[in-house]
């Protein structure tokens, strides 16, 4: 792993985020304010037109190239706790194996910085109901000797039955904790954003290694 | 949609190239990282910066000049700003004695600016605003939203900053004005925000929203349109229940429109306030009406009551010379 396993997981990211914006947009108006999708967006291009610094960096440094853009082009909720994600696997990478069980102990660490920005766990109804659990059921699965390609396979699958599970949720963080009883009912636009992104850098990955 | 658009992407640098032109004797704007700064700074002044997502304005570029703001940083419509944004434009207005950061309380702009301030290498502190009490304050949750009340925050905390008072009595100040504050909205109309180009929300020609947020949020309930004084009353119920002021307090009112409300029927609702207020034998100290805390072309509009103290007089009256705020100069 390295800046171009870096660079071309940003790009399925992107990918999916571009086939996925218009169903985003909609989660995002019943229950925040509907710039989700479009901060998000505008973070991913700020990342590819960042192609050739991302490439040229190891994996570790590459990431916190990846973070500092983030924070600096995406703004509202997602660009800290996007910046806090990269930046907190940008840090442990240099105590992990760069491989897929390596990696797992990396992901963690990104969602625990996650975590503590946005002072939040699980049950908030946040992107945290998607990142928390996929962190955890990585770590057993490695813990199991899973090979990777197992790996990569139940991981999106978790993911998104914790995305769904968003919906029966009430909201007490963010724009979406206004609406209170009213934000039941409806997904979490920002699990349904992560889900699509954890998915579409799985995907790529288990292309990668067969 | 109809709004005065070129490209919708080009939409923010271009109205913020325009308030810079037209206001070009009392701010500049700077590009990457945007934000705009008072022309002349005051050297040896504490530092005000405030910023948020744009949408609101004249919050909180038209408040950067003499006796409030020393910069502003705009989000895109609705988001908030970065921290390089923030960090930027506390260096270029800090001349020694620190930066103080007025923070809307919502995750973005709280998660943001927190980073700006531990990041920034220039001394500051954070004042928080949270004055909707339309929104029940818990700590679980993410709490009550800053709206119409930053303004006063702003001015007063403003006043005191330029009289020569250090970062730790500004903050102190911030804080108390913030606590003696509180506002509610109601809405007749959803915002339109440009990159999204349809409404926020759906509301029937008979229906309206009470207790509404800056961002077309949805309030405490969704009702049937009621005169004027009806709708009132709502509002002044919530806020003096949450306030309690004592049964001599003399208040400042601030009537504020959200963007597509005409200023003879904000003029109705100061006359609405007044008689309600008597009624109950509270004193209207000082009074405010007009559009300061907006969100894009909604209908409606919010009242904020802040319950005055000598001190408060005092930095209310003080000069102030804004692109929005203007008086004793």
């Amino acid at each position: 792993m390295n800046g171009k396993t870096v660079m071309a997981c940003i790009e399925a990211a992107h990918a999916t985020l571009k086939q996925n914006t218009d169903e985003i947009a909609l989660l995002d108006q019943q229950i925040g304010d509907g710039d989700h999708i479009f901060n998000l967006l505008r973070g991913m291009e700020a990342l590819l037109a960042a192609r050739g610094e991302i490439e040229a960096a190891a994996f570790g440094p590459s990431l916190d190239v990846a973070a500092a853009k983030v924070l600096s082009t995406v703004g509202g909720s997602s660009g800290p706790l996007f910046f806090s994600l990269l930046s907190g696997m940008s840090k442990s990478a240099a105590t992990h194996a760069l491989d897929v069980p390596g990696f797992s102990g990396i992901f963690a660490a990104g969602v625990d910085a996650v975590g503590q920005r946005g002072k939040t766990g699980v049950g908030s109804k946040t992107m945290m109901d998607v990142l928390i659990p996929v962190a955890n059921r990585y770590r057993e699965l490695v813990a199991a000797g899973a090979s990777a390609r197992a790996l990569l396979d139940e991981l999106p699958r978790v993911a998104h039955v914790h995305m769904l599970a968003t919906r029966d949720m009430l909201a007490t963080k963010g724009r979406a904790s206004f609406l209170g009883e009213r934000s039941r009912g409806h997904i979490d636009p920002g699990a349904r954003s992560s889900e699509l992104m954890i998915a579409a850098v799985c995907a790529y990955l288990a292309q990668r290694i067969e | 949609m109809k709004k005065f658009i070129n490209h919708v992407d080009d939409f923010l640098a271009e109205s913020l190239a325009g308030f810079a032109a037209a206001h070009a004797d009392l701010v500049v704007l700077n590009n990457e990282p945007v934000f705009v700064r008072r022309k002349v700074l005051k050297p040896g002044k504490v530092a005000l910066v405030s910023g948020g997502g744009s949408g609101h304005e004249p919050l909180h570029s038209g408040f950067v000049g003499h006796g409030m703001l020393d910069a502003a940083c705009p989000g895109q419509i609705f988001t908030s700003p970065t921290p390089d944004q923030m960090m930027a434009a506390a260096m270029a207005v800090d001349t020694g004695p620190g930066v103080l950061f007025i923070v809307k309380n919502y995750s973005g702009d709280v998660m943001n600016f927190e980073m700006a301030s531990e990041m920034s290498e220039v001394q500051n502190a954070i004042v928080l605003i949270n004055d909707d009490v339309a929104v029940e304050d818990s700590s679980y949750t993410t709490g009550r939203r800053g709206v119409a009340g930053t303004v006063i925050v702003e001015k007063l905390v403003g006043s005191m900053a330029e009289s020569g008072a250090s970062l730790e009595q500004c903050k102190a100040f911030g804080d108390r004005i913030n606590k003696r504050t509180a506002s509610m909205g109601v809405a007749f109309t959803s915002c339109v925000v440009p990159a999204a180009g349809t409404r926020t929300f759906k509301i029937g020609d008979d229906e309206i929203e009470v207790g509404v947020g800056i961002h077309g949020e949805p309030g405490r309930r969704r009702a049937k349109m009621a005169p004027a004084d009806t709708i009132v009353a709502e509002l002044l119920s919530a806020i003096v229940d949450d306030l309690k002021p004592q049964a001599d307090a003399e208040l400042l009112v601030l009537v504020n429109g959200l963007g597509g409300t005409p200023l003879g029927e904000l003029y109705l609702l100061f006359n609405s306030t007044r008689a309600w207020l008597r009624q109950r034998g509270l004193n209207i100290g000082r009074a405010q009406v007009g559009a300061l805390t907006t969100s894009l072309e909604m209908a409606g509009a919010s009242i904020t009551l802040s319950v005055l103290d000598d001190e408060m007089k005092t930095h209310w009256d003080s000069a102030v010379h804004t692109p929005s705020l203007r008086w004793g100069m």
